[in-house]
């Protein structure tokens, strides 16, 4: 019939034949149907109906019949966990068979029968096990042990498994020792407190010395573990190194990368002018070449991998271009790859090379390859601009294919490229125009639209361009609408004569008939600003726009040094740090190169960086996806490719943006207020009858009502809590608030020792966050602290650091450095910090910006429980700078108009009822970001609204 | 740490079978895989890791099968896929043919391989050739002998087992090194380089320490010997008997090999190398009508050496007829299926320039469908000759019984992925 009989089984009776089988004198036909009742269960079918007579089986001198028990008995004991108990003593028996194979076995599988009832059982043929005298058994307890602690990890602890499992390090078997280092790093893994992997000098060099003997396995498992250990100087930083890099040329791919992530990680620590150090860089090229030929699965890790080295270390491998060119039958994951580090290597140096490749690549049939290297070929004229010119003409060859796709991608990059040279190749528009007509995607289109209106001085026919493009104004994307919008705006601005007719068909469009926010609101500026002052308008519009930068894609610093640790791992496969996508590790410290507490290159003396040097930021990334002055200026086009997440905005962008404004928020404002007054447009004059439903809201904090008699005027601040426990810290514990005092934003802190030696050299560091709160000096300890001692400490914040937008918005990472190590917790800052003195708006202004912020921007929550009345939380939120503009009352409701400003200059406006005698007050916020109508912002904003 | 589970999938995503190691993803998310990897296929984001939901599916294909391991975890994904072609590896060993039908008649098999190699997510012992000899086919024949744990599965030495005898001890060597070339289409080298592999066939008795020298320019530098040609190796890879610390600290290549048929190592050379066969074409397309295609191929190498089996693969449109050809040697056939002309040489003698000239007809209307541009491909086999002049200056071989062995060497250049990019 077939050529497998035990896959014929169909009907139920079957069972019962079987059932007969397995219950048969002789062993060969015992043996048979055991084999046919795990044929039916490899299809899927069910024959957890024959569990006792396939256990009465177990007991036999055949191996193979036992291994097939065995194999059931993992299939079908958590469906039957009374049943599976008749096991446990062939169990136990067989973990004490004179047979190490058999022995194994036992105790590989019973680790693998999750039954609560059989573990208990298995501890102590376990124990003997981990002590066996052949080494196979040993290697396979050392497993057993991590997946007992997987299924009760109590138990494995109160065994004292675990320090068994420790002493296997010390084995004289490799094979002993790696699995034991591969069990203990699993279960480090899960319980990420535990201080189980308790690396020492000691521990590590049984481990490099095990890295010699063992298996290609067991070479990985060590080489992960070390990778997780802190070398303490760089003398032991560069031993570690020379013993590990002999892994590098090991045929198995998945151990040259684990090498190279320990390499990459010590080399940390290594003073760059070592010499040490250039014969490292040397030596990690070839292999990384090398892993090119593997299989491409692997290729692929390796690549998503030699990306992120290329960001770190970008030396390696800058003369190996040539082997990250694309072969025709590579598989498409792999092309796409390649393309990428291509891109990042470029250089003056081989661009002539890259351009012809890319110019290759970009007639090939695979559309999403095709794309991303006519992407390449705009990326490398803003990387080298020596080859801007090559690349444009490069481009301009392949608008001449007129293949759709190419052309469009095509006009999407010039449109970078004139952004970065301007004034440049402006000869090409000609060209570019010739093809408007068979752009069909939004991104294309908004990209011509922003040329057209961008040059449009120097397009003859550009305000009939506009206008072809205008009839389907609503069916248009945002993206489109918005760049035709600003578009025609410019063009008004250089040709008013002609176009009038036009910007008005269009700013009418915008306001009128769109129900989207941002063109909308977008319309409004535009009209008023116009109407008001053209020649501001002018100013504001044309104004000369800042050169977008080369390196949009680059991960974020902090997030490409965790993943340098995580070399080799899904995370550097994802470029997502392993939080991301790992359910239940939320809790778990992300991985930091080592002398990096959160700054990029205080790398080089770990131990001895003085408070100075920890405080000294990094490089801010100039952005150009996001950035406020950016968008308001209308640049807000997509940045070439992106990959990675997009960069944050930095504050003094938004500095900029405002003094540009000249005078600030106040002028805009007021210009808003007299375009109302002007009657040019027809802004609503209703106050929104509908509010969106309650959110829950913290305001409660700003009240602190309760006993309130003891707090003076002043502002608010929590009380302290602990931000950091002795435990968590080797002794040290710190407790914290946070204060606006004068003016003035202050971290005070109580720093105990709780430990027994004496603590000095303290020092601070912020991680990037919302709203740039950095230190303004370094930390002022200057008396050693001794055991039980406590000092208090204030430190001044500024608002000028890097910014990244943190979840929730108002966390705060510190690392906090003494002479013992480097401790990091993360705090939480009352928003109220951030209002400043004079967020006073005035009354007319208050209520003109009041009217005009659409209703997607408000929030509307309750607060509870208040007993004050309406004046007194007036002056009680005075203190903490929330000023009440106006005060109106309406049916014995107050209601008071309040205004508070935050440090970024956002300003919040909000509207708080009181109702005598009710303690519940509702307050009605709305923010206005008249300079921030980006969609990217908006969430953001929302959020924080709540948080107010 | 690696793999949760691993399962072995026929075309349309049946599991054929399975084994679930940690427990800690739902079996049933297999179901997931194939709707996502097809789903995947049709957008043309073909990618070797696939998620749904927090599970993460690694997958590699092998003929009719696909093999997947599913985490949700950070898994070494390095790992992981190196396993999974290790496991094909094994399978191969065992049966033959790794296929669907293979792993269905011999399940009982791959459950105990399965089981030994890999524990918990931890891959476990991996040589094929000491897995056989206490897991085996034929379970029925197991005796009490054959079912202890052989001492290599532990051994430091864990993929040479003791006690092995030959009559006649000898070790036979092969070179063989590959060209890899990329030529643009208008005939400029774009990256060309060397890998090498040493293979051994090993026929030694007992426990015998070997050791390889080549006329490595490292080597010769340390030890300020200096005669004759060296060769500077980029990047060396050894199998795992090979002590790396050894070759680390003084070049030397020093191991106990494995039994039998093994790779000892393998090497890249980057050094700019010539194309060994040259080829020059000229394809003009005449829409329509026709495609005439003309190819010229060179021998760039000594005159006394011989190129066998050559043959030379030209790409055609996909919808040409009628194929003529004409050639000065060897003989051309059209391949429709994979739209080429392979044009085959059996003998090539070094300095020897042929040609070959094609025709096909091309029909009145135009295929809409776009076309790749495939490159022309070249293959072939030049004996007694390395390209990169390495040599082995001697295999030294010393067992404590103090038997002669004999150590045989055999050159080989062959062509890897030698391509030439053409301009239709």
């Amino acid at each position: 019939m077939c050529d497998f009989p035990f896959f014929s089984l169909v009907c139920t009776g079957e069972i019962f034949e079987l059932k007969a089988e397995l219950n048969s004198d002789k062993k060969e036909k015992k043996k048979e149907a055991v084999k046919k009742v795990i044929a039916s269960m490899t299809v899927g079918k069910d024959v957890s109906a024959l569990f006792p007579d396939v256990v009465n089986c177990m007991q036999t001198d055949n191996l193979e019949l036992k291994k097939l028990v065995y194999l059931y008995l993992m299939n079908y004991a958590k469906s039957q966990p009374d049943m599976a108990i008749m096991a446990v003593n062939t169990f136990v028996k067989d973990c004490e068979d004179p047979n190490p194979l058999i022995r194994a076995l036992a105790v590989r599988t019973m680790g693998c029968i999750r039954v609560d009832k059989i573990t208990e059982y298995l501890c102590e043929p376990l124990r003997k096990c981990l002590k066996d005298e052949d080494p196979y058994v040993r290697k396979t307890a050392a497993v057993c042990v991590a997946k007992l602690h997987d299924i009760n990890a109590q138990l494995v602890e109160d065994q004292g498994f675990l320090d068994t499992l420790k002493d296997l390090i010390s084995d004289s078997n490799p094979m002993v020792v790696a699995n034991a280092v591969a069990a203990l790093s699993e279960i480090a893994e899960s319980h990420p407190n535990s201080n189980l992997l308790d690396l020492n000098p000691q521990t590590i060099n049984k481990l490099l010395t095990a890295l010699n003997e063992c298996t290609e396995w067991g070479q990985i498992f060590i080489l992960d573990c070390l990778a997780n250990y802190t070398p303490r100087d760089d003398r032991e930083s560069q031993s570690i190194c020379e013993r590990v890099t002999p892994r590098l040329s090991h045929a198995n791919s998945a151990v040259v990368l684990s090498a190279v992530k320990v390499l990459m990680k010590f080399m940390e620590m290594l003073p760059k002018d070592l010499d040490y150090y250039g014969t490292l860089l040397k030596k990690l090229a070839p292999p990384l070449v090398t892993l090119l030929s593997a299989e491409p699965e692997l290729q692929y890790v390796a690549l998503r991998n030699i990306n992120l080295i290329v960001q770190r270390r970008p030396e390696i491998l800058k003369h190996e271009m040539k082997v990250f060119f694309v072969k025709y039958n590579d598989p498409i994951y792999v092309k796409l790859e390649k393309l990428d580090i291509m891109i990042r290597l470029a250089s003056q140096a081989n661009i002539a090379q890259v351009l012809a490749e890319l110019k290759e690549y970009a007639t090939e049939v695979d559309v999403d390859f095709v794309r991303k290297a006519v992407r390449a070929i705009g990326r490398c004229a803003i990387k080298v601009e020596q080859s801007a010119e090559r690349c444009v003409s490069t481009l301009l060859d392949l608008i001449q294919t007129k293949v759709n796709y190419v052309v469009q991608e095509a006009i999407v990059v010039i449109k970078d490229i004139f952004r970065k040279y301007p004034n440049k190749y402006e000869s090409v528009i000609a060209t570019l125009c010739e093809n408007l007509d068979s752009l069909d995607e939004p991104e294309a289109r908004a990209a011509m639209i922003w040329i057209v209106g961008e040059y449009a001085e120097r397009i003859d026919n550009a305000d009939e361009l506009l206008e072809s493009f205008l009839e389907g104004f609503h069916d248009e994307s945002t993206q489109v609408q918005l760049q035709l919008l600003t578009a025609i705006v410019k063009l008004f601005l250089k040709k008013p004569t002609e176009t009038q007719e036009l910007v008005q068909q269009v700013l009418s469009l915008a306001t009128q008939d769109s129900d989207n926010p941002d063109l909308r609101d977008r319309g409004y500026i535009y009209w008023r600003l116009l109407s008001t002052d053209p020649v501001a308008a002018k100013e504001v519009v044309l104004a000369e726009k800042p050169l977008i930068s080369e390196e949009t894609d680059l991960i974020e610093p902090t997030l490409l040094e965790e993943l340098i640790c995580h070399i080799g791992t899904l995370a550097s496969v994802y470029h997502k740090p392993p939080s991301a996508f790992v359910e239940g590790s939320r809790g778990v410290q992300h991985k930091r190169l080592p002398g990096s507490a959160g700054s990029g290159e205080s790398a080089d003396s770990p131990d001895t960086g003085s408070a100075a040097g920890v405080s000294e930021a990094p490089p801010a990334v100039i952005p150009s996806q996001g950035d406020l002055l950016g968008d308001l200026l209308n640049l807000d086009l997509t940045p070439p490719t992106t990959s990675g997440p997009p960069p944050a905005p930095s504050s003094g962008m938004q500095m900029g943006a405002m003094d540009l404004l000249g005078g600030g928020l106040d002028s805009l404002v007021g210009l808003l207020h007299a375009a109302m007054g002007a009657g040019f447009g027809a802004p609503p004059t209703a106050m929104p009858a509908s509010f969106p439903p309650p959110v829950s809201g913290g305001l409660d904090d700003l009240f602190d009502l309760g006993g309130s008699v003891g707090m003076p005027m002043g502002a608010y601040s929590p009380p302290k809590s602990i931000w950091l426990p002795a435990m968590k810290a080797k002794g040290l514990e710190i407790s914290g608030t946070f204060a606006r005092r004068a003016g003035v934003i202050q971290m005070e802190m109580t720093l105990t020792n709780k430990a027994m030696s004496i603590m000095t050299d303290f020092a601070i560091q912020f991680n990037r966050n919302s709203f740039g709160l950095a230190p303004a000096g370094p930390l002022q300890v200057l008396t050693p602290v001794g055991p039980n001692q406590s000092i208090e400490v204030a430190l001044p914040l500024s608002t000028v650091g890097p910014v990244m937008k943190m979840e929730p918005l108002t966390n705060l990472q510190v690392a906090v450095k003494n002479n013992i190590d480097v401790f990091y917790f993360s705090s939480q800052y009352p928003i109220s910090m951030l209002f400043v003195e004079d967020g006073k708006m005035e009354r007319q202004v208050f209520l003109a910006t009041w009217k005009d912020i659409p209703n997607d921007n408000e929030a509307q929550f309750q607060i509870k429980d208040c007993h004050l009345n309406s004046d007194a939380a007036s002056s009680k939120l005075q203190g903490s700078n929330v000023f009440t503009i106006a005060k109106r009352t309406v049916e014995g409701q107050d209601m008071l108009y309040q205004s508070m400003k935050l440090t970024n200059g956002i300003w919040v406006l909000a509207e708080l009822r009181v109702q005598a005698g009710n303690p519940n007050y509702t307050v009605m916020s709305r923010l206005v970001f008249v300079l921030t109508c980006s969609g990217a912002n908006h969430k953001d904003y929302k959020t924080e609204s709540r948080e107010v | 740490m690696s793999a949760s589970a691993i399962f072995v999938l026929d075309l349309k995503g049946k599991v054929l079978i399975c084994r679930n190691y940690k427990g800690d993803v739902d079996m049933a998310e297999i179901d997931h895989f194939m709707p996502l990897l097809m789903q995947h296929e049709e957008e043309g984001l073909l990618c070797p890791v696939l998620s749904h939901g927090s599970v993460h599916f690694m997958w590699i294909k092998h003929s009719n099968l696909y093999l997947v391991a599913t985490t949700n975890k950070n898994s070494n994904a390095s790992l992981v896929y190196s396993f999974l072609y290790k496991l094909v590896e094994v399978f191969t060993e065992y049966f033959k043919e790794l296929e669907e039908e293979s792993i269905q008649d011999n399940f009982v098999v791959v459950y105990e391989l399965l089981d030994e190699l890999m524990d918990f997510g931890f891959p476990q012992t991996t040589d094929s050739k000491i897995l056989q000899e206490y897991i085996t086919q034929e379970g029925a024949k197991l005796e009490v002998a054959k079912s202890k744990v052989p001492t290599t599965v532990t051994n430091a030495v864990s993929w040479r087992s003791e006690g092995i005898k030959y009559k006649k001890n000898e070790v036979f060597i092969d070179v063989i090194e590959s060209i890899n070339v990329l030529v643009n289409a208008n005939g400029s080298v774009m990256s060309s380089d060397i890998v090498g592999s040493i293979k051994l066939k090993t026929m030694l008795s007992g426990m015998p320490e070997l050791r390889l020298g080549l006329n490595d320019r490292v080597l010769f530098a340390l030890t300020g010997r200096d005669k004759g040609k060296t060769v500077t190796m980029e990047d060396v890879k050894f199998h795992q008997c090979v002590r790396l610390s050894r070759f680390e600290s003084d070049r030397t290549i020093s191991f106990i090999p494995p039994d039998g048929e093994s790779e000892l190592m393998s090497y890249r050379i980057n050094t700019h190398v010539k194309p060994l066969i040259w080829i020059e074409s000229i394809i003009e397309k005449f829409s329509h009508s026709r495609v005439e295609i003309m190819v010229k191929a060179k021998g760039q190498f000594k005159k006394q050496s011989v190129a066998n089996n050559v043959e030379v693969r030209v790409p055609v449109p996909s919808d040409a007829d009628s194929p003529k050809f004409k050639t000065s040697t060897g003989n051309a056939k059209y391949v429709p299926e994979k739209n080429m002309v392979v044009w085959t040489i059996k003998s090539f003698p070094g300095g020897k320039e042929f040609l070959m000239r094609a025709h096909f007809g091309l029909p009145s209307v135009e295929n809409d469908e776009l076309e790749g541009k495939p490159p022309i491909t070249v293959k072939f086999e030049i004996p007694y000759f390395t390209v990169s002049g390495i040599q082995v200056r001697y295999m030294k071989i010393i067992e404590k019984s103090g038997y002669q062995a004999l150590p045989w060497v055999r050159y080989i250049t062959q062509s890897g992925d030698y391509q030439l990019r053409t301009n239709v």
